[in-house]
């Protein structure tokens, strides 16, 4: 067919802490790598990790892998696979070790060690006293080990592909993934990267709701080529929501500010959180805040022309403690909510923050999917790893600290694992034309002319209907009938058009491919939570308020084909230690 | 082709270069830098426009100290230009929020 085309070692697809670690344990073995990266490597949404990674490295309070292993058992509400958070809680260790070496700016205590926060949700000796686990460079530790990622890569020699755009994985005749079809931005001109092994690296899909925190990359290319490869998606009902986002807008205003005694008001200044949780009010956990917030505008209560977001008040507090202790506060609600809430309330909504399913992996960021018979079968030649992948260490909820974490700590052995794996599989496979021809299909829909809805309108409808029916408040009528417009809106699909067909930067042409990418994501989230009938971390149902351990203590997997569901078990047995079984989540 | 309509011709080529490197990591600079684009770039003189195409090459982290006014921009030219983005951007309240901008 006369496309261009490179060969390398391994391909990864994807720039941010995930793919470029995997991509630095691939170019220190001397193997020929490609990360291709739509945006500027540095501009992946690793970049946005404020918090730190957690690594019980015991500098600051007496600490241990075990601990931490149990933190995010309990955290995960007993859905993550126990083997898979022994790996992750053993290897931080020497994760955070080789980031210190490759030059990460760690801060550090007076005696030279990391230094160590403590964060929600940690604890010492197994559910006691508070631990101090976090790693941090200040409060830009995504930026730290993203830079620091890069310019080791670019040391070792790794072959980048900036501003190109992943259409879909291809396939040889025997059905092994060897390889990408990707979209060179600038001149809109197809290249094909043959490989020998492929990683999915691209991150998590916040884009899918209309209000989420995740930047605009964010639209699940990874997870919808899996998906279109056969692939299923796992447990992506599983969705953590920041009760208070920039109405509309999405940003983050932190919990600190109910912390420094911020409160929710409705549209008749009532704090309302005093009804839902009489007790702990506003600092309730946050998925009660969430769904709090969420009944008040669907019971008419919100605030604004369409009553749809609600107030938090913090003029309270008073301008020096507002800009003592909450510092970018009143910059961010100045400059994306047009208030000073040194004055008045700014306006909140819950908002989309990330994805604890994804691409269903082992612990070495090898792709697994059932095989019948109850077996399980790795898809060769493929691997995931990162906000894309789910080796379960996250289960129903993550903990914070543990995102850049499972990054770090999965690109790493997903690389290391990829080198065993092109040692074993030295020649390239020949790829099958009938796959890179379903590929090239998939470019060449959106040459189609002629009237059709836009992929503007279309892209507000499907983020709305997911915010309204696969968001915080998910009952069985709601997500039925979301389940429906979600159908009617992926029917549309096909009809609509692009009015520029220019090839050269035409970003029009990338934001329809990933409005299909965000369409069969969000599908699997909607399908996925609809299904899963009990309450279990961020997955919350008001018709079925309990977690049922009896029936769901299973992982889902949805196939795109006929939004099939699935489900496999979770796996209790760690590899060394006794296992954590389920009880009562209680901080 | 008049002269005018090739310079606007050539504005929106322009733009439609930049907007992929409105593309950053945080929604944050997504936001100010994409609808800056749409709303303040075309009033800029040529000079400005070489300044902004100069804010794009920085990285994230200090464009986000920049907007949120943790810390200033080295020189005066990308000061003004940080201020001006804020401003054309600034969200301006008239009793209710835009929630689709």
């Amino acid at each position: 067919m006369g496309i261009p085309t490179r060969h390398f070692d391994a391909l990864i697809i994807g720039a941010g802490g995930a793919g470029l670690n995997a991509a630095l344990q691939l170019a220190g073995a001397d193997l020929r790598v490609a990360v291709v990266s739509k945006v500027f490597p540095t501009r992946s949404h690793t970049v946005a990790a404020q918090g730190g990674v957690n690594a019980a490295l015991a500098n600051v309070l007496p600490d241990s892998w075990h601990w931490h292993m149990f933190d995010t058992v309990k955290g995960s509400d007993y859905l993550g696979d126990q083997d898979a958070i022994e790996f992750m809680c053993r290897e931080a260790i020497p994760t955070v070790y080789e980031l210190e070496h490759a030059g990460v700016p760690f801060s550090r205590l007076d005696d030279g060690k990391i230094y160590q926060r403590a964060f929600g949700g940690q604890s010492q000796n197994f559910g006691g006293d508070q631990a101090a686990r976090t790693c941090a460079a200040a409060d830009r530790t995504g930026h730290a080990i993203l830079h620091t990622l890069y310019q080791q890569n670019i040391r070792a020699r790794t072959h980048f592909f900036d501003e190109f755009f992943a259409i879909d994985l291809v396939r040889d005749a025997e059905g092994v993934i060897c390889g990408a079809l990707v979209l060179e931005i600038e001149t809109g001109e197809p290249l094909l990267i043959e490989s020998k092994a492929t990683l999915l690296a691209t991150g998590g899909w916040g884009q899918v709701f209309r209000t989420t925190s995740n930047a605009h990359i964010n639209t699940g290319d990874g997870a919808a080529m899996a998906l279109r490869a056969g692939i299923p998606l796992m447990d992506m009902e599983f969705f953590q929501f920041h009760p208070t986002g920039i109405a509309g807008k999405g940003m983050l205003i932190t919990e600190g500010t109910r912390g420094e005694g911020g409160y929710l008001i409705n549209k008749d200044g009532e704090r309302f959180m005093e009804r839902y949780a009489p007790r702990a009010k506003d600092l309730a956990s946050r998925d009660v805040v969430s769904r709090a917030i969420v009944t008040e505008v669907k019971e008419g209560r919100g605030c604004g022309e369409n009553g749809d977001y609600v107030m938090l008040k913090l003029d309270h507090l008073g301008e020096a403690v507002i800009s003592k202790r909450l510092p970018g506060i009143r910059e961010s609600s100045q400059i994306f909510a047009g208030v000073d809430p040194v004055i008045e309330p700014i306006p909140v909504f819950p908002t989309a923050h990330y994805a604890m399913g994804g691409i269903p992996t082992d612990r070495f960021g090898r792709v697994a999917m059932p095989a019948g018979h109850g077996s399980e079968e790795v898809v060769v030649g493929l691997y995931a790893a990162g906000e894309c992948a789910c080796a379960s260490v996250h289960g129903a909820n993550r903990l914070g600290g543990n995102s850049l974490l499972d990054i770090l700590v999965f690109g790493r052995l997903a690389g290391k694992d990829i080198i065993e794996y092109v040692r074993e599989n030295p020649y390239q496979r020949t790829v099958d034309s009938a796959s890179l021809e379903q590929a090239m299909g998939r470019l060449r829909r959106w040459e189609h002319k002629g009237e059709g809805p836009t992929v503007q309108q279309l892209r507000a409808d499907f983020r709305k209907c997911m915010e309204d029916h696969a968001g915080v408040f998910r009952t069985e009528e709601i997500m039925a009938e979301g389940y429906n417009k979600l159908c009617e809106l992926r029917d549309r699909l096909p009809e609509v058009r692009l009015t520029d067909q220019s090839k050269v930067f035409n970003t029009a042409r990338i934001e329809a491919l990933e409005l299909e990418n965000m369409m069969d994501v969000g599908m699997s989230i909607a399908v996925s939570a609809l299904h899963r009938q009990e309450s279990r971390g961020a997955h919350s149902r008001p018709d079925y308020p309990a977690r049922d351990d009896q029936t769901w203590l299973k992982h889902s997997l949805y196939y795109r084909e006929g939004d099939r569901m699935d489900y496999k078990p979770v796996r209790t047995k760690p590899l060394t230690v006794e296992s954590f079984p389920p009880k009562e989540r209680v901080y | 082709m008049n002269d005018a309509s090739r310079q606007a011709s050539d504005t929106e080529l322009e733009i439609r270069r930049l907007r992929w490197q409105c593309r950053r990591g945080m929604l944050e600079l997504d936001h100010l830098l994409d609808r800056f684009l749409d709303l303040g770039y075309r009033d800029l003189d040529p000079a400005q426009r070489l300044a902004f195409v100069r804010l794009l090459g920085e990285q994230d982290q200090r464009l986000s100290d920049w907007f949120m006014s943790r810390t200033e921009p080295p020189d005066s030219e990308l000061r003004r230009l940080v201020r001006h983005i804020v401003d054309v951007v600034r969200e301006r309240r008239g009793g209710s929020v835009d929630l689709h901008g």
